[in-house]
This record gives C-alpha cells, structure tokens and sequence, in this order.
C-alpha cells in the first residue's frame, strides 16, 4: 500500500530524468554577470529571445545574495564569494525586472529579451 | 529596517501557514503538539546547516544543487502529505467507529503525525534557511543597526501571528466539517508545493517541457505582494505559471483525490447497525 502513495513522487521523477537526458543539446548564450557592494554589472542584459541563455553569476560580496525574479521565474541562492548558475528559459521579446532579494533597495537589473 | 522585517516576515509566513494547516488538522490529536514541535525544531536546525552549507550544496550536480535539493524536499512534503489524506480517508470511518470503542485517545494517536512533522520540518528548513543566509548576511557584513534586527523580531512575530490567526479561524470551524475543510486545504497545498518543485526542476534544466508561461496575472495579484504570497502557499496560486506547473497542479490533485476516493471504505455504516457487528467471544 505504501508503495502506492509513492507512486506519483516516482513516476514525476522518472519524468524528470527522461527530459534531463535531452538538456542543453544545443549551444546557448552565457552572460557573466558579477555582484559587488550589492549591485548587478551588467545591471542591464541583452539576451536574444526565443532562446535559452545561461547567466554566470558571481558574487564577490562577502555575504550572500538571492538572484529573485517573477517575471524570470527564478529564486536562486549565490553564496558570499561564490558563483551560481541561472538558466534563463527561451523568453518571449520583452523586458523582465530582477533584483537581489536581500538588498532589494540597491541590486536591481533586468534582461532583455530582444 | 522595514526591508528586513518584510523579508522575514514573508518567509515565516510561508512556513507558519504550513504548520497551522497542520495544526488544524490534527486537532485534538494526543502529542500533536510534541510531533509538530520536532518538525519545527529539526526544521530550524536544518535552515542552519542548508544556509552554512549553501555554496556547496549549489555546487553539485554543475550548479544545480539548490534546485534539485529544493524539488527533492518539496517532492518529500508532497508525498507525506499525500499520505496523510489517504490514511485518513482509509482510516477515518474505521476510527470513528472504534472512538467508541477503545477511546478516542488510544486511536487517534494512530495518526499519521510522523508524516505531518515532517511537512513542518521541510516548510520551516525551506524558509528558514533564507532567514538564516539573510539575517547572517547582515551580521557579517558589519550593518548590524538595531533597527534591523528590531526588523527581523517584528518580522518573526508578524509572520507567526498571521499563521497563529489562520489556526484560529480554522478552529472556528464546526468540528464535524473541519477535517473535510483541512483535507481541501491539504491537497491544495501539496499541489501548490509539487508546482513549486516543478519550477525549481525547470529552473534547474532538468524539466524542459512546457516551459512556457501559460498566463501573466501579475498586473492583478503579484506573487510579491502579500496577498499573493499568502494564496502562493496556501493554494499554489503563482502569477506567470508554466505549462509543467499547471499540468502538475491538476494531476497532483487528481492523484490525490482519486487515491482518497479509492481507499475510502465503500460501506457505510449507518449509525444505529454497523455491517460490522462486534464480534462475541465464545466466553461471553
């Protein structure tokens, strides 16, 4: 019976692997983007829509930073020091704001999908 | 200081409501109190080690250990919650019958509250962890004002009396629809979390398919305000939606639902004769 309430977990992570399998086939455009005193640099970036894009982040503040953005649909945690990777899906043409969750008053940016 | 005490706030909140739905679930359940208090506890202790391991963790699997480490934890809460609603859709009629048998106390500890303490302890480490990396942010880097940490207090008792209020209105509830109130909520909020997983697979690159937003209803309800985080845990509600996320939503629910259903017993004693007579013992 127990086995039966896991099904669903299982099946979902068969899924995954199945569609992991078939990732970044193709070349993709990485961006390096730096953190320093809590800011973004670029703060600004231009990435061609409809196509997958990966940002090399790399924060070189001594505490960490959360890249967070809604309209990228991304939370992710960049360590103090450290660098972290951001893959951007393929995005229609437009603008999408992100900001450093944990010093929202100065790191903001966006990208540019064009 | 109030960017401190939103951010605190934001993230107690979506653990808080987690363990109030909890809470409210087990009601009247015997050493709920001690199992939910040993999520929470494990929970806290493990917000500290993910936040001082965080780059590690994030450096596994080519940079995409958050992530699958997110899903992971998330996908575990899902199925304990899963688990929780079906056990007692199996085990509910069974229960009230033998209350008046054995004692409503002996049964009723028969409960799942290991599965719900863990659900506590996830919904807390996942929250928590940010806290902790926020908060140690701010000590580190020497701007450690009082007004900031004032702001973390204030944004822990907010957060925790928003969740405290949820509980309480919850209790509201007439006793004999509470538990079918708790289960809706239950099922909601393990499909909410098993979109959230969804999203930090794809955001991974380990869920390509659908990853397209379905539809942009941040211009109504953004998910940054607080109304929006407060439906964001409770019911999954996200403001741009993939594809993969909908899809998993609905089937989340439908596999709950459907396991309910099936694991419901199909008769239905009526209250005056039970199908079921109580045995009699040759000695009686």
């Amino acid at each position: 019976m127990r086995c039966k309430h896991l099904r669903p977990a299982v099946l979902l992570l068969i899924t995954c692997a199945y569609f992991s399998s078939t990732t970044f086939a193709g070349a993709q455009t990485a961006i390096d983007v730096t953190i320093k005193n809590h800011r973004f640099t670029p703060s600004e970036i231009h990435v061609p829509a409809g196509k997958p894009a990966v940002l090399n982040i790399k924060n070189e503040d001594a505490t960490a930073e959360e890249f967070d953005s809604s309209a990228l649909k991304i939370e992710k945690v960049i360590g103090g020091g450290n660098e972290g990777t951001v893959r951007l899906r393929p995005l229609d043409p437009g603008r999408y704001p992100f900001m450093g969750e944990y010093h929202s008053d100065m790191a903001q940016g966006v990208v540019i999908a064009e | 200081m109030l960017a401190t005490l939103l951010i605190v706030f934001r993230e107690v909140i979506e653990a808080g409501l987690i363990v109030g739905i909890v809470l409210a679930a087990t009601k009247g359940v015997p050493q709920r109190n001690l199992w939910v208090g040993y999520g929470v506890a494990a929970g806290v202790a493990g917000a500290c080690l993910v936040a001082a391991f965080a780059s590690e963790i994030g450096e596994l699997f080519q940079g995409s250990g958050q992530e699958l480490f997110n899903a992971g934890i998330l996908l575990l809460a899902v199925s304990m919650l899963t688990w929780h609603n079906v056990w007692m859709a199996s085990h509910g009629r069974a229960m009230a019958q033998e209350m008046r048998q054995v004692g409503a106390a002996v049964v009723a500890g028969r409960r799942p509250l290991a599965a719900l303490s863990v659900v506590c302890g996830v919904a807390v480490l996942r929250e928590g962890s940010e806290v902790v990396l926020f908060l140690y942010g701010i000590a580190v880097s020497g701007g450690t004002s009082a007004g900031m940490m004032a702001g973390g207090v204030l944004g822990l008792f907010a957060g925790a009396s928003v969740s405290a209020l949820m509980y309480l209105g919850l209790l509201t509830i007439p006793a004999q629809y509470l538990f079918s109130v708790t289960s809706g909520l239950i099922t909601l909020l393990a499909a909410g979390l098993a979109a959230q997983a969804v999203a930090s697979l794809q955001q991974g690159g380990y869920v390509e398919f659908l990853t397209s937003t379905v539809w942009d209803t941040s211009w109504l309800l953004s998910d940054n305000s607080v109304l929006g985080r407060l439906l964001h845990t409770l019911v999954g509600y996200t403001d741009r939606p993939s594809g993969a996320q909908l899809l998993v939503y609905l089937v989340t629910i439908t596999v709950i639902v459907g396991l309910t259903r099936l694991k419901r017993p199909l008769v239905v004693p009526t209250k005056q004769s039970s199908r079921y007579p109580i045995p009699v013992l040759p000695g009686d």
